[in-house]
């Protein structure tokens, strides 16, 4: 019987070792649950080895039940580790074959973008609004007293030719500046005012540096006491602001009809930071901007008491912020709407 | 203005260079544009005196010539038609230096010039860059000393200086304006030419009348009679006025020229011989026609003041004379003529006759009304000494209480400290607004003070406020921010803002555009020919000359721009006004407005190239409008005569219509010369923005049930209709209708189409049954055949 029982062991580890083998030799999954059936499964071959324990005796048949189960145990183990191993296989496989060039475009529509008028005109706007200004708009088609009389411009002044003017008849003009809305703004609101008047403008210019059509951001501060040094201190941080840079500014006397004193704003040269170059006419410096404290009979027009507030008006051209802030050296591409030249502000 | 450095420095002579000089009076306000040299950079020429000129033996054109340096003679080659014999010229010797125009120095040289050998050069003015002048070689005066440097001599180591002033400071418009400032700046006393009167040797006077006494309350004159007008101009005078850009004419006209540079009095000569009956100072009469001294004749409306004799105007006041009464070759006794015009009445004459006069620059912004007679004794003094001739009598014609008077301007030291934020000495403004020529007490409260007769611009408190914060230097002023309440401003949380809607347009893909308001008004009648646009008085230019009554006017014109510049696929959106003409009046409506045409995707690889069509563009619009909890829009079949008449939406909300999306017109396409559809929105911007607040419906915990239904009905049925009707029928918990497929062909009758729908309900306090849902299906289905003739599909 003994050497009956150790023919059968014997067969038994020949069984693990054929098996282990066709578990190495599977090439896939299939293949693999092909093994386990053959040699795990109900009539597999190591399976049937448990129902010859029958005809042990009650001595050798717990050892002998334990090394079949250990060689059951054996196998799957074996074929746990291949599955695995071929899973992994598969995977990479699969991985590979679903590999694409990510470096080619996505799909679907592109964006826009937002014209560069525009942009300047937020950004002058925001730092505005951060401020407390509120933003006003007004009509482009003005009446003669709007754009000039209430702005002490009478009809006869030297300063309306500073202004060239698009008619339609006597009285109706597109608006040359964005000053009429700050008039309107103040015959209907009460001061304080804190205003910021964006929008488009016209003059009856057009050359290399003019076109008939432009945009301009004006502010109005009114309350008590206002002085010319808070349009200094105004005007100086919002360049600062504007360009990011401590830029030299400074202020000129000049004139306007409608503010009193008046003065130019000159800003360091951003092209050259002030040493001179061909955008700053070899100066260093750039005019940027005109201000100056509200003249009486603009708020005598407007029915502001100027005994009892004081106030500040600036104004700057947009696009010639613009043109600084990005670079662009010709003033007639804005309003040509040339893709090619839009899309270098998206 | 423009004038001479050297010139002012006679006057006063800081001790600034030029440089310092320029920056002071740009940051007092007078703007300085441009300097530049009054002449070339040369060195080596010397006045030389023409000894000796023969014909060059073998060249019929070139001269040649003795040239004495005071020294040494040399013998010259010269080409000029007006070399002679006794003349004094610039002469450059060999080793002379000539800046070229492009800058290059060029070096005189001994040559042979056709075999015969020159040494040195005679120079022209252009050679000089003196002016353009290349017609022959300059000749200076006779008694100019030969050997001198020519630099020396004509006093070119100087600058022109051109300032830029604005229209407050016509005090500024002379040599006297500019020197008073300069002093002012620098603390310096001014020396002014002494101005002798010149007593008279006649008893000639001129009668003058003053017949609009408000535009013309003064007028000083003097007749002078047996002058010589073919004397020579002083050298030093035509320099003057070369340096100031004024060409010598005769030595009347440039003594009347240069007394206006000087003291920035514009005057006139007339040729008395040419006056009839007395002057008169009048308004022009309807009509009245006046040939002036550049040729032309025009017709002078009545608000023109005008000089006059008995018979005719002889020019406009303040802005040019004559042509008959002006002086010249013959002229021998002259009426000098030195007037004060109000402003007002000047201002805007010469604009209106498309003039602009050295004369009228000035008097619309006020010239000193105190310095008339000043002014002709001046120019008197000068025309004896040159022409020679006798003076009668200063004549002064004035209407006392027409002319300017001067007033009393306060200024409180309160407004002063508060306008610059800044505390000054008492004195330290006294000092200032009497250097600038003000009459000034010192008073409890700050300053009482006068204007000069020469400062039209100070008539109010913050004027003088001006001057002070200018004199001490706006550089100088504190640098504060404004102190303000933080009272929080309104932000209304229902409007869309207007950067929202253009931030959403950017992320579908439109670019934006900005296009000129004004249009071709040819375009926009092809766009818009229901409307007439308003047309502008003055347009820049043709295509420019109609304000746009749709904004799509100038969009279709980017969008052709771009498709011809091989731009395959044009997404454009702009925002601004409208301008439509109606019966109540213009009305400026904030719009905004689209257009797409070419592919749907951007061009790429994978072929995406399907081309964009109604639905796109009704699709941007759809999630657009839904902006801040808007629901109400919908789309109705509309027209507009741009538009294709079966691809046209009207925009609705709440009844009223708000706006258009459709395809270009073929025709109007194609007369656009563009080659591809074209789809359009526009949109009244008030509208759109106007969203509404959420408000919070409670969440149902009951299941929503769903049925899926398909109906055939005739092509003319449109969607809006179906989805009413549903709605209509459905019973109050219908929540949703979605139509989730359009279906054409095979099993559907021509002229038909399929239309599948899906329909939700869901209540909130219950579990809908099937019965329910089962009877408002029924009624679906009854209301749909019956009113559209839909056929349920099995």
């Amino acid at each position: 019987m003994a050497n009956c029982g150790a023919g059968k062991l014997e067969n038994l580890q020949s069984l693990v070792g054929e098996a282990l083998k066709a578990v190495e030799q599977a090439g896939d999954t299939k293949g693999l649950d092909q093994v386990r059936v053959d040699f795990l499964g109900k009539k597999g071959r190591i399976t049937a080895q448990l129902k010859n324990l029958g005809s042990l005796s009650a001595e050798e048949r717990p050892q002998a039940g334990a090394k079949i189960n250990e060689a059951k145990q054996e196998v799957e183990t074996a074929i746990r580790a291949k599955k695995n191993a071929l899973e992994t296989l598969a995977l990479a496989e699969k991985l590979k074959a679903e590999s694409i060039d990510v470096t080619l475009p996505g799909r679907g529509q592109r964006t826009g973008g937002l014209h560069p008028v525009t942009r300047t005109m937020e950004r002058i706007e925001s730092f505005f609004s951060n401020a407390g200004y509120q933003v006003a708009h007004g009509p482009e088609v003005e009446d003669d007293f709007h754009n000039f009389e209430a702005l002490n411009i009478p009809s006869h002044h030297p300063a309306r030719a500073m202004h060239d003017t698009f008619y339609f008849n006597a009285s109706t003009l597109l608006r040359t500046h964005t000053s009429p809305v700050q008039i309107r703004t103040m015959e209907t609101q009460e001061p304080p005012i804190r205003i910021v008047c964006p929008g488009r403008v016209y003059r009856c210019d057009s050359d290399v540096t003019h076109t008939p059509m432009f945009h301009q951001v004006e502010g109005l501060l009114v309350d008590k006491g206002v002085s010319f040094a808070d349009l200094k201190g105004t005007v100086e941080q919002f360049l600062r602001v504007f360009f990011e840079k401590e830029l030299a500014v400074r202020f000129r006397p000049s004139y306007f009809p409608f503010t009193e004193p008046s003065a130019e704003v000159d800003m360091e040269c951003v092209m050259c930071s002030g040493k001179g170059c061909r955008v700053c006419s070899h100066t260093g410096w750039l005019e940027v901007m005109g201000c100056g404290m509200v003249h009486p009979k603009v708020f005598e027009a407007s029915g502001v008491d100027a005994e009892q507030y004081s106030g500040f008006a600036f104004g700057m051209g947009v696009e010639r912020l613009a043109m600084l802030r990005y670079s662009v050296n010709d003033l007639r591409l804005f309003f040509e709407n040339d893709l090619n030249f839009l899309e270098q502000f998206n | 203005m423009k004038f001479s450095e050297s010139w002012l420095r006679e006057w006063v002579n800081p001790t600034l260079s030029t440089e310092e000089l320029v920056a002071q009076v740009t940051m007092a306000g007078l703007e300085v544009d441009a300097v530049e040299p009054v002449a070339g950079l040369f060195t080596g020429i010397v006045v030389g005196e023409v000894t000796k000129r023969e014909q060059h033996p073998d060249a019929d054109k070139l001269s040649l010539c003795e040239v004495s340096d005071g020294t040494e003679t040399f013998q010259v080659v010269c080409g000029a038609p007006n070399v002679r014999e006794g003349i004094k010229v610039p002469f450059a010797k060999v080793g002379a230096i000539l800046p070229t125009p492009e800058g290059k120095d060029f070096k005189i040289k001994k040559a042979k010039l056709r075999g015969v050998e020159s040494c040195g050069m005679l120079c022209s003015a252009a050679e000089l860059h003196l002016s353009d002048d290349h017609d022959g070689i300059l000749e200076l005066p006779l008694n100019a000393p030969v050997g001198a440097d020519v630099r020396d001599y004509l006093k070119l180591d100087d600058q022109i200086i051109d300032v830029d002033l604005t229209p407050n400071r016509a005090d500024c418009l002379s040599l006297k304006g500019l020197a008073r400032e300069v002093g002012v700046l620098n603390n310096l006393d001014v020396q002014e030419p002494v101005i002798e009167s010149v007593p008279p040797s006649i008893d000639d006077q001129y009668s003058v009348e003053l017949l609009a006494p408000s535009a013309c309350p003064k007028f000083v004159s003097r007749i002078v009679k047996g002058v010589d007008v073919t004397a020579e101009t002083p050298l030093w005078m035509v320099e003057k006025l070369r340096r100031s850009g004024i060409r010598s004419i005769d030595p009347i006209v440039d003594v009347t020229n240069f007394v206006m540079l000087e003291q920035g009095q514009p005057m006139h000569a007339y040729d008395l011989s040419k006056l009839s009956g007395g002057i008169q100072a009048r308004m022009a009469s309807p009509a009245e026609k006046l040939t002036l001294l550049d040729g032309q004749t025009l017709s002078l409306t009545e608000e023109t003041l005008v000089i006059a004799d008995k018979e005719k105007a002889l020019g406009i006041a303040g802005v040019m004379g004559g042509e008959h009464s002006g002086v010249s070759a013959e002229t021998q006794d002259i009426l000098l003529e030195v007037a004060y015009f109000d402003p007002i009445a000047i201002a805007g004459k010469a604009r209106n006759y498309g003039l602009h006069t050295d004369a009228s620059h000035r008097f619309e912004r006020g010239v000193d009304h105190a310095g008339q007679k000043n002014v002709i004794e001046r120019a008197t003094k000068l025309i004896l000494e040159i022409c020679g001739g006798q003076a009668g009598p200063v004549a002064e014609a004035i209407d006392e209480s027409a002319m300017p008077q001067l007033k009393a301007v306060e200024l409180r030291a309160s407004k002063l400290q508060q306008a610059l934020a800044l505390e000054l000495p008492k004195s330290d403004v006294t000092n200032m607004l009497t250097r600038l020529g003000l009459q000034v007490t010192e008073t409890d409260h700050g300053w009482s003070t006068i204007a000069p007769s020469y400062r039209f611009d100070i008539s109010i408190e913050p004027d003088l406020i001006e001057e002070v914060a200018r004199i001490h230097g706006y550089n100088n002023i504190p640098v504060t921010t404004p102190n303000m309440d933080l009272g929080l401003t309104l932000k209304e949380e229902v409007k869309t803002p207007l950067q929202m809607i253009k931030q959403y347009f950017v992320d579908v893909g439109y670019q934006e555009a900005i296009t000129y308001s004004f249009v071709d008004p040819k375009i926009q009648k092809l766009i818009d020919p229901e409307v007439n646009g308003l047309e502008l008085a003055n347009p820049i230019s043709a295509d420019m000359g109609v304000m746009r009554s749709t904004l799509w006017v100038g969009l279709l014109k980017a969008a052709e721009y771009n498709l011809n510049r091989q731009q395959e696929s044009v997404r454009l959106f702009e925002s601004g006004l409208s301008f439509v003409p109606t019966d109540q009046g213009l009305v400026q409506e904030p719009m905004i407005a689209g257009l797409v045409c070419g592919t749907r995707c951007s061009k790429g690889w994978s072929n995406d190239t399907q081309k964009v069509d109604f639905y796109d563009i009704k699709g941007d619009l759809e999630n657009m409008l839904s902006f801040n909890g808007v629901s109400e829009f919908t789309f109705e079949v509309g027209s507009h005569p741009a538009l294709h008449p079966g691809q046209t939406a009207a925009v609705m909300k709440g009844g009223k219509q708000i706006g258009l999306v459709g395809g270009l017109h073929p025709q109007v396409q194609a007369q656009l010369g563009i080659k591809q559809p074209v789809f359009l929105f526009e949109l009244k911007l008030n509208d759109v923005r106007e969203g509404v607040l959420p408000k919070f419906a409670p969440l149902s915990k009951f299941p929503a049930v769903g049925r899926d239904l398909a109906f055939v009905v005739s092509e003319e049925v449109s969607w809006t209709q179906v989805a009413n009707i549903i709605r209509e029928q459905a019973g109050s918990n219908l929540k949703n209708v979605t139509l989730f497929d359009v279906y054409r062909g095979q099993g559907i009758e021509n002229g038909r189409k399929s239309l599948a729908l899906g329909l939700t309900w869901q209540d909130p306090s219950r579990t809908l049954n099937d019965e329910e849902i089962s009877s408002w299906i029924d009624a679906v289905i009854n209301a749909l055949q019956e009113s559209l003739g839909a056929q349920l599909r099995g």
